[in-house]
């Protein structure tokens, strides 16, 4: 049986290789993207983005010092036996990663603003459940600077206006401009309900950039968006440039036929996460 | 080529910086950020000091993450944040403590830039996210103001040797790099507003 000890001696690890690497195909888009530049500002800002992650990875210091608040999704099998309660270990393996990496102490009370100091606080760090068949744990995790979360968008457009879903992306990033770090990562939700439109924006962030979607149409849309944000202009760190985004990941889920929710959710280029998930009674980090 | 600033800062130095320079500072830098504007300007409408001097001096709108250890502090990770969270206090802040540079990411709104331009004071670019190519700039952190704000709000007095490169985003000319950007859109898809007004009303805006 998978131990407490393991379980989050595991998070930590997750949260430390998150913090101070970024996953391969993250880092390939960024260099692929900077080949492309022709202006001396936009490859600047690349150049500075990759000696960064040189550095991060060389001293095993968090790439950025915003290194947000950690979302966690957990896939956990209905058939699966733990002598402990995961969401009390995801809290305390946080507090743990918040002094032993360290990670910067960001969690706030909303309206009081007095800091918590270890990143665990009311509801907070989010855990995503969801169950599954048999006696898989498998847990993903993405780290969410508020310098993008901050520019996370929801419509209600009206149903007969299934054109306005991209006007709808491309004025959130053009908004946004350089705030949210760009080049980012655009998640979409598309349909469902509004807790449920936010949440797929979340979760097509953790889709490698490298992967298209399993849906065709959504396939084509993805590609779609992701020529029309980059003709935007904003650039890397909105500088100018030919990169203004990564990628766009959309997902969708059936809706109510008076309704149709899009939800926009971007990711900062330095676009952190991990995965881990258990095999035997041992969890294994996956490398990103 | 990229050009040296040692601070303390001269008006006539920054009005000679154009957008797209690229510099670098070295010399004395200080952190601050919402909470740390929000109560140097409640200090200096009242009359009240600064525990730092801050004329000539530049700016920087982080909040670093750093470990204390029997020699003092070192800097683990001290990129830029957003630096538009402030545009509603900049002018004034510039104005009233007479700082002649701004060390940040993602831009100015246009308003803020104007005042720039008429206070000589200049708006300086550092990629966002590359926390660690910051922090080896950082050479010494020299004092530590107003913790109780918590850490990442506090106002660090830093030491830093050749930080950068830096682009010069906003001149005291009136240009804006960002702005461009803005009018692009506006010419590609009629949206410019960079305004955060998705739930102006509690209503949602239509795009």
């Amino acid at each position: 049986m998978l131990s407490e000890t393991e379980f989050r001696r595991t998070i930590v690890e997750m949260l430390r290789r998150a913090a101070t690497t970024l996953p391969k195909d993250v880092i390939e888009a960024l260099e692929k993207c900077r080949r492309r530049e022709r202006d001396k500002v936009a490859i600047l800002q690349f150049e500075c983005m990759l000696k960064n992650l040189e550095l991060a990875r060389k001293l095993s210091a968090p790439i950025c010092q915003d290194t947000g608040t950690p979302i966690f999704f957990v896939k956990l099998g209905n058939d699966l036996k733990l002598d402990f309660d995961p969401i009390a270990g995801l809290r305390k393996a946080v507090k743990e990663a918040t002094l032993s990496i360290p990670l910067r102490a960001n969690l706030v009370d909303p309206l009081s603003r007095v800091n918590t100091k270890t990143n665990v606080g009311d509801g907070m760090p989010a855990v995503h459940i969801e169950l599954v068949r048999g006696k898989r744990l498998q847990i993903d995790l993405l780290v969410k600077g508020a310098g993008a979360e901050n520019w996370s968008r929801l419509y209600m457009l009206r149903p007969s206006e299934g054109e306005l879903i991209e006007r709808a992306v491309l004025l959130t990033i053009g908004e946004a401009g350089g705030q949210p770090c760009p080049p980012t990562i655009v998640g979409v939700g598309i349909g469902g309900s509004t807790e449920v439109a936010c949440l797929l924006a979340k979760k097509a962030l953790l889709r490698p950039l490298d992967e298209p979607n399993k849906d065709m149409q959504l396939a084509r849309l993805e590609h779609r968006f992701t020529r029309a944000a980059n003709e935007l202009g904003i650039g890397p760190m909105g500088l100018g440039g030919k990169t203004t985004v990564l990628g766009v990941h959309i997902e969708k889920a059936s809706c109510h036929t008076a309704s149709l929710p899009v939800a926009i959710n971007l990711q900062c280029w330095a676009a952190r996460r991990a995965s881990a998930k258990l095999v035997g009674d041992r969890m294994r980090v996956g490398v990103p | 080529m990229k050009k040296q600033l040692l601070s303390p800062l001269s008006e006539k130095q920054v009005r000679q910086l154009k957008v797209c320079d690229v510099v670098s500072i070295t010399g004395q830098m200080v952190t601050a950020r919402d909470k740390a504007y929000a109560r140097a300007l409640e200090l200096l409408r009242t009359g009240k000091r600064l525990p730092l001097y801050l004329r000539g001096g530049i700016v920087y709108h982080s909040g670093p993450l750093a470990i204390k250890n029997k020699n003092g502090w070192n800097i683990l990770s001290a990129g830029p944040t957003t630096s538009a969270r402030l545009d509603s206090m900049q002018a004034e802040f510039i104005e009233r403590t007479g700082v002649r540079a701004l060390v940040g990411k993602g831009g100015l709104s246009e308003d803020t830039a104007g005042a720039l331009a008429r206070l000589g004071c200049v708006y300086l670019a550092f990629t966002g996210g590359a926390g660690v190519l910051a922090g080896q700039a950082i050479k010494e952190v020299q004092k530590i103001f107003w913790r109780d704000l918590g850490d990442a709000e506090a106002l660090w007095v830093l030491r830093v040797q050749d930080f950068g490169p830096l682009v010069v985003a906003v001149d005291t000319f009136g240009n804006n790099l960002y702005a461009s950007k803005i009018r692009l859109m506006k010419a590609t898809d009629g949206s410019g507003s960079r305004r955060n007004d998705t739930t102006r009303n509690g209503r949602h805006r239509h795009p």
